[in-house]
């Protein structure tokens, strides 16, 4: 008797067990004072289930990390690749559709049936304004100025590809020349966007790649005025962060309720004071006070899925190129 | 006889044995690696500069190493003063500190908020620049520097007192002295010592891993790494390893051939009497090791500064990356000694320099190729992520196994020359022989090999920066982790547990094989 009790325990343990949804995620989403905790205590609120969030780097290394464990990989879900590798990531052929209908509030009309939009924003260059008073306004008076900057490695962070293809968009075919002018000005090329910004913070370097909507965390978190985003009169290139679902998972249910869930006015509402993006779907409340202080892109930059492959690929020769010398 | 014959075949099967596994590790792993580096369009430009980089790094590390070891060595050499044999102890200290740990100590000191690079900013300097090439030198020559001073200290030992003597009855001038009696002997130790420190920089990886500056500063243990993890790109991977392999094993043979200087010996406790060295080279020569003492204390002092506050309040996933760590190095223990014994058993019964030379292989096969190997191996058979840390275990002892060797097979050779006909004339022979004879004699070398081994491997970042899978990591591993999130107060004291338990690995098998039970 007592042996069958032991194994109906045994059994019911490993049961409570399957119930576990595993989401695969950058570095800085997990953090301490990411969307993390908050979106875990959230969903776990209404799925009864235990949400697993693994930081894996940052989100280009998501997709590597991906096609390495192959069908093998215990991630369910997916969360953290933007527009710039969905079209790779399609052709893993390792995700399967979303299956969500919802109104989004992206500067871009969003049809894709295998990736969900759940927080936009614009990559720029960030600086302390008490020490850089005269920040540059373009990619070329950055080149010309003795500031340095921290960037990140576009194989493995997608912050570090959006600035690849941001300079790409900006220059074209004179891109490999830009890289060489900006070649004074970096310090270090880190593997993801935490390991930079940490830089920035210690003062290891004057600006650093970021969001224009960081400002806003050391603002409203910090209330500290003194970081700002440099408006550049290239024009800045969008980032619209993305979820998917793995087609290999276990708990096809539970990851759909998840997505249902990224897609929902509660994940919405955590993202602007935690992952400091522009959520995909408008909070009813609206945005926290301090956005409305950040600087506003007066052209947006962005290739579209099909063709941020194929651009690239011809930009990361062209970068590592430019930046081996 | 019969018996004879019988226990020669037992020595010969468990190191034929011992010697394939090694050679299945090294050249095996190759032979796979080669394989599936044919489908594949050759090299770009960064992995031309990764190739570049890599050998002029390791070029600056050993010639700086050399250059500012020899006024050292040359200090320690003619100086006596208290502390002395401490300073000399501690020479030997970098060979068994884990690289993420010295990285860190670095950072606090010649990092933007560093202390020399804070005073060189309130002096009105430019700071020191920590990433890049002079980050990745700064560490090398951190770690390389104790060595060549060791190695040339040991030169200057080995001129006779009686030449001093006799050169200072001659009036020599110290200008003299260097012509005639330093530097033909520096001509000597110092190609040796260059080529040692050039091969130990031609695998760096966990140093330009964390202060490399991109694409500029990248080795190519670090470009097989990110041609594994950012592109998933085996080819490339497999490719670059060739190439580290064949660099490795080139400049492995030049050293061969190169007169080697022994890297551990006694007779470095004692300085010679001179008469040449008096005044102003007595400042010059305080300086020089105050400098060299600060250069190696300050870093170590930085981790135990910022870290004794935090020790007691580590974060969990710290804690048990410190246990999956010292299960890991313990495991890499006894590889090492269960491959290193029935090697070093062949090479001493068969006075055969060749059984020897195959257990060295593995210093020509960096752990990254051995990874890569392994990686294509187990890939199509099983899930290699879940073999994360036997893999560690099991490369870390390949990278052991050298030194193992090397403090293993001269102590086997004087028992066997002592003791040997001995034993044979009593018929000890195969177990009973390594029971009665061979275990309790090499007590002391096991305890040395197994103290090294179980230190490196507690210290290793390697292929575990390959393999790992999120939720699994090993100590380095979690520290880098750590710094790279930022977290600097987590950080650095996760680098003093690591450095306590490194030492802590060394010191207890160490002291394990001195304590002699049968006295």
């Amino acid at each position: 008797m007592k042996t069958l009790s032991f194994v109906a325990g045994a059994f019911l343990a490993t049961a409570a067990h399957a119930d576990t949804l595993t989401v695969y995620t950058y570095d800085s989403f997990v953090s301490d004072w990411g969307p993390g905790p908050a979106v875990k205590e959230a969903f776990e609120a209404e799925c009864g289930c235990e949400l697993n969030l693994v930081g894996v780097g940052d989100g280009a290394a998501l997709l590597s990390r991906l096609k390495l464990e192959g069908v093998r990989t215990d991630a369910d879900v997916v969360l953290g690749l933007d527009t710039n590798l969905t079209a790779a990531a399609e052709a893993t052929g390792m995700f399967a559709p979303h299956g969500v209908t919802a109104t989004w509030d992206l500067p871009v009309a969003w049809s894709d049936a295998t990736f969900l939009p759940y927080d936009w924003g614009y990559f720029a260059f960030v600086y302390d304004n008490t020490k850089v008073s005269n920040p540059p306004k373009s990619f070329a008076e950055l080149a010309a100025s003795d500031l340095s900057i921290v960037i990140q490695d576009p194989r493995s962070s997608t912050p570090g590809l959006g600035l690849l293809l941001w300079v790409k968009q900006v220059y074209g075919d004179d891109a490999p020349q830009a890289w060489a002018d900006l070649n004074d000005q970096i310090v270090t090329v880190t593997k993801g966007w935490s390991e930079a910004y940490g830089m920035f913070l210690e003062g290891e370097a004057d600006m650093v790649l970021s969001y224009t909507t960081s400002p806003a965390y050391h603002l409203i978190a910090e209330e500290d005025a003194t970081k700002s985003a440099a408006a550049f009169t290239d024009g800045h290139y969008m980032q619209i962060e993305v979820a998917g679902k793995l087609a290999g998972t276990d708990v096809p249910a539970l990851a759909d309720q998840f997505l249902a869930f990224v897609a929902s006015e509660k994940f919405a509402d955590i993202i602007p004071t935690t992952n400091w993006m522009y959520p995909a779907m408008m909070p009813a409340g609206g945005l926290p006070d301090g956005f409305s202080t950040l600087i506003q892109p007066e052209t947006a930059l962005v290739y579209p899925a099909d063709q941020a492959e194929a651009a690239r690929d011809i930009a990361l020769d062209e970068w590592l190129a430019a930046a081996s010398k | 006889m019969a018996g004879r014959r019988v226990e020669i075949t037992r020595t010969t099967v468990f190191g034929a044995l011992a010697l394939a596994v090694v050679a299945c590790l090294t050249l095996g792993t190759l032979i796979s690696v080669g394989l599936r580096a044919e489908n594949t369009g050759g090299f770009g430009p960064s992995d031309w500069a990764a190739i570049r980089f890599t050998l002029w790094q390791a070029t600056l590390s050993g010639g700086i190493s050399v250059i500012l070891a020899i006024p050292v060595a040359r200090a320690l050499a003619r100086r006596n003063f208290p502390g002395r044999g401490a300073l000399v102890t501690l020479l030997g200290a970098p060979f068994i500190l884990p690289v993420i740990v010295a990285v860190l100590g670095l950072l606090a000191v010649f990092g933007r908020n560093g202390i020399v690079s804070q005073s060189l900013i309130w002096a009105g300097l430019e700071p020191v620049h920590i990433y890049g090439l002079h980050g990745v030198i700064i560490a090398h020559v951190f770690f390389n520097l104790p060595l060549a001073t060791r190695l040339i200290l040991q030169g200057w030992l080995s001129i006779p007192a009686e030449r001093f003597r006799l050169a200072a009855s001659l009036g020599f001038k110290p200008g003299d002295i260097a012509r005639a009696l330093e530097r033909p002997m520096l001509r000597e130790v110092v190609p040796g010592a260059f080529l040692v420190i050039f091969l130990i920089c031609l695998t760096s990886f966990a140093v330009a891993l964390a202060l490399g500056g991109g694409p500029r500063a990248t080795t190519v243990e670090l470009a097989i790494y990110q041609a594994f993890r950012f592109d998933f790109d085996l080819g490339k991977a497999a490719l670059l390893a060739l190439v580290q392999f064949a660099m490795g094993a080139g400049a492995a043979l030049v050293a061969f051939r190169v007169a080697m200087p022994g890297g551990m010996g006694a007779g470095l406790d004692r300085a010679v009497t001179r008469w040449d060295s008096g005044g102003w080279l007595v400042v010059q020569d305080v300086i020089c090791i105050t400098v060299a003492a600060a250069f190696l204390i300050l870093p170590l002092a930085m981790i135990v500064i910022d870290g004794a506050p935090g020790l007691f309040n580590l974060p969990m996933p710290v804690l048990w990356a410190a246990l999956w760590s010292v299960l890991v190095a313990l495991a890499s223990v006894a590889l090492t000694l269960t491959l290193a014994l029935p090697i070093a058993a062949l090479a001493v019964r068969r006075g055969s320099r060749i059984v020897e030379g195959v257990g060295y292989l593995t210093i020509a096969a960096s752990p990254l190729v051995i990874g890569t190997g392994l990686f294509i191996v187990i890939f199509p058979i099983a899930d290699p992520f879940a073999l994360a840390l036997p893999v560690t275990a099991l490369v870390n002892a390949a990278m052991s196994l050298p030194f193992a060797l090397r403090t293993l097979v001269p102590a086997l050779a004087g028992i066997e020359t002592h003791f040997g006909p001995l034993a044979d004339q009593m018929g000890l022979h195969g177990m009973a022989r390594l029971r009665l004879l061979w275990l309790p004699r090499l007590r002391r070398p096991l305890g040395f090999a197994a103290g090294l081994a179980g230190a490196l491997s507690m210290g290793d970042l390697g292929v575990i920066a390959m393999f790992a899978d999120p939720e699994v990591a090993t100590l380095p591993l979690q520290l880098y982790r750590l710094m790279g999130a930022y977290r600097m107060g987590d950080a650095a004291s996760a680098a003093l547990l690591l450095l306590a338990l490194s030492l802590a690995m060394f010191w207890l098998f160490d002291k394990g094989g001195r304590v002699d039970a049968d006295a």
